[in-house]
């Protein structure tokens, strides 16, 4: 009798010091989270959750610098428009894997996924943080359903997108839990998930760029356009795909341990084939942006300080990172088309802003800018991201295979 | 041949469940084309001229929404600064920046255009704000998420949100619709005394201010504010001083915002029935290729 009741505790015990501890002592563990990253996190987090918990006892008002006039700001433009880009190689890597059979890119599908996952994970925490009522972010989802909205359309994809997502990455998860009854159900899933996600991709990362259709009283004539939709699902696809570099360049310095010395040169590869494909999409997009110019015939503006950096955003961060992408794959330069990658995400970071803060209310009587707070809500949930993507990258096998399940992804 | 027929008729089952799949989700659609423009819908018209810029209707407005009272009542120093309607505040008369050809001071009252094709309506993903058969946008506060689309969405800058709260309301004036149910008269125009406000059904305010400019050619600027501008107002507003020294903003075209969305959100269900069988068809043609190209490999090997 105590002999099974000691086994049982025993044994979850050996469970939590295996799966969650990573087979150390607690406090072995608590030891090993003493770096000076973790206390670079810390500093944030003890700055910034009171600044969230502020926030919601204070109201908006208190904590941002949102105004009747600019009540939209970097929580919408960063966390939530820029988020969802930059997570759109959840996708794109799906996509390309399953639907068009480049089974070589394989390897990094995991990644890719739970850096989707985790990107609209948290831009929806971001965007709960921006809501006045986030309590009430059932009411579309349940009964009041606004489908004259793009708003709603958003809401509905990103919500069953989340899903998706989640069910996508649950083999990794499963793997790591021993469950493979469950993990056979989720992959068999695979085909109809990433075609699903693709179609709500196609829908949402567009129908961001559609709610500013609704706002040529707000947009800079030279950043509004009939083709935003385009332009948003467009550099979404480079956007994941550069951020997919970004992230497998950070991943192979971080998580060095857990990778297999010959991935190095596997690695290079893919690379250089993403940064290939992100070169003729920002090809591409830069000649859709082009279109837009034309279309939108507002060349006397060009000559204005807004003028200045929309070609600033145009030439430097569309057709300059577009070459330079080229230039790397010819060379067969991998570092360089991780650099390359990482200005491109700057650069598609820089285009959302513009469309919903910075080239937004251009025209208005006073200018946003955002406030301490404002940067440190969106910065804390951000590292929050990142020490989750840790947390499960340490843990389940994304990086690499599960010993107990060979040739698993 | 065997593994084949397994393979297609697997494949068919996922196709119907990637299909199926997409059917549910199926559902936004745009609201039907161009709202409503009923002839009746009811309507204000403003006629600046025969504005005294005495405020009872602000002090009307609060009273009738139980909101705090207007500032600096019944005090000309008010009219130093132009306001904007607020939280508490739903409705301000303002000081033109010009005086009429005569040396009269001009004033202009301001509050909810009442659209006829709403943009903050269309905006609004939780029908929070609503444009209501009667005519009237009205607002649900219990289906409010607070996101704020509509406040940018609006050209008039209407609605407001109260930042300071910890649960937060938007807020802006509803024409009165509880008044207007009762058959009374919004409170603003109710008690204007110099007949600048008059209430009415649209079609006929549209006449009436028609006829006024052309009986007074000279007097008017020859424009019915909120006729045609962002789709058509039901508060429709005729002066003798240029239009964007009332304030106004005079670069809004006849097209109602939630027209410039419908396109896009007619392409919902395309993207969900088209790329389903697209993707399925390029896993089925990549899937081919790989076989084959397996195939030839395992050939060579035998060689």
């Amino acid at each position: 009798m105590t002999d099974t009741t000691f086994d049982r505790g025993f044994d979850t015990r050996s469970w939590i010091t295996e799966k969650i501890f990573m087979g150390m002592s607690f406090c072995d563990y608590l030891k090993s989270l003493l770096t000076p990253t973790n206390a670079i996190f810390a500093l944030i987090l003890i700055v910034g959750v009171p600044i969230v918990i502020y926030r919601f006892a204070f109201g908006i008002g208190a904590a941002t610098n949102l105004t009747q006039v600019n009540p939209w700001g970097i929580w919408i433009g960063l966390d939530v428009m820029s988020g969802v880009a930059l997570a759109a190689g959840g996708f794109t890597v799906a996509t390309a894997v399953h639907i068009l059979g480049l089974k070589e890119y394989q390897p990094i599908v995991r990644p890719a996924l739970l850096t989707g996952f985790l990107g609209y994970l948290f831009a929806v925490i971001g965007l709960c943080a921006d809501l006045g009522r986030p309590w009430k972010l059932p009411v579309p989802m349940v009964y009041s359903y606004g489908t004259g909205s793009v708003m709603f359309e958003v809401g509905w994809c990103v919500c069953l997108y989340l899903i998706v997502l989640g069910l996508e990455f649950s083999p990794a998860a499963f793997e790591w839990l021993g469950l493979r009854k469950a993990r056979e159900w989720a992959v068999r899933m695979t085909l109809v998930l990433t075609i699903f996600g693709l179609c709500l991709s196609t829908l949402h990362q567009s129908s961001l760029g559609a709610l500013f259709l609704m706002m040529p009283h707000r947009v800079h004539p030279l950043w509004y356009s009939g083709y935003v939709p385009v332009f948003f699902f467009v550099s979404a696809i480079i956007a994941g795909m550069s951020m997919v570099i970004v992230e497998g360049g950070l991943s192979h310095r971080v998580f060095k341990s857990q990778l297999n010395p010959n991935d190095h040169g596997t690695a290079d590869t893919l690379t250089l084939g993403l940064a290939k494909g992100a070169a003729v999409v920002l090809f591409a997009y830069f000649f859709l942006k082009l279109q837009g110019l034309v279309d939108g015939g507002r060349y006397d503006l060009l000559l204005t300080p807004y003028g200045a950096w929309f070609l600033f955003e145009l030439l430097g961060f569309v057709l300059t990172p577009c070459l330079l992408y080229a230039v790397a794959v010819r060379r067969q330069n991998a570092t360089m088309a991780r650099w390359v990658a990482g200005w491109t995400v700057l650069g598609i970071v820089v285009n959302r802003l513009n469309l919903s803060v910075i080239a937004f209310n251009y025209n208005a009587a006073e200018r946003y800018v955002p406030g301490f707070m404002e940067i440190m809500v969106s910065v804390t949930i951000i590292t929050i991201g990142i020490i989750t993507f840790r947390w499960i990258v340490n843990r389940m096998p994304v990086l690499h295979e599960h010993p107990d399940f060979p040739q698993a992804h | 041949m065997e593994t084949r027929m397994e393979l297609s008729r697997r494949t068919f089952i996922k196709f119907a469940g990637a299909v199926g799949a997409a059917g549910v989700v199926a559902r936004p659609k745009p609201a039907a084309a161009s709202a409503l423009h009923p002839v009746n819908t009811p309507a204000v018209l403003v006629d600046t001229t025969r504005c005294a810029g005495c405020r009872g209707c602000e002090a009307a407005c609060s009273e009738s929404n139980h909101l705090p009272g207007p500032a600096l009542q019944g005090q000309d120093a008010v009219f130093s600064k132009s306001r904007k309607t607020d939280v508490k505040v739903y409705t301000v008369v303002n000081r033109a920046k010009a005086d009429s050809k005569q040396g009269e001071a001009r004033y202009v009252k301001s509050q909810c255009m009442h659209c006829l094709d709403p943009a903050c309506a269309s905006a609004c993903l939780a029908k929070a704000l609503e444009k209501t058969s009667a005519g009237p946008v009205v607002y649900h506060p219990e289906r409010c998420l607070g996101c704020r689309y509509c406040m940018v969405a609006c050209q008039f800058d209407v609605p407001k949100f109260d930042f300071d709260s910890p649960s937060p309301y938007i807020n802006k004036c509803s024409f009165c619709a509880e008044r207007q149910e009762q058959g009374l008269q919004p409170a603003c125009a109710s008690v204007c005394p110099t007949g600048a406000l008059q209430f009415g059904h649209r079609e006929e305010l549209i006449e009436d201010a028609r006829t006024r400019i052309y009986q007074n050619p000279d007097k008017y600027v020859h424009h019915i504010y909120g006729e045609s501008e962002a789709g058509g107002t039901s508060w429709l507003y005729i002066t003798d001083v240029p239009f964007e020294k009332l304030g106004f903003r005079t670069d809004l075209g006849p097209t109602s915002p939630p027209e410039l969305t419908r396109t896009a959100l007619a392409a919902v269900p395309f993207v969900l029935t088209l790329w389903p069988p697209l993707l399925m068809g390029l896993y089925t043609f990549s899937k081919r290729r790989a076989e084959a190209s397996k195939g030839t490999d395992q050939e060579a090997h035998h060689d």
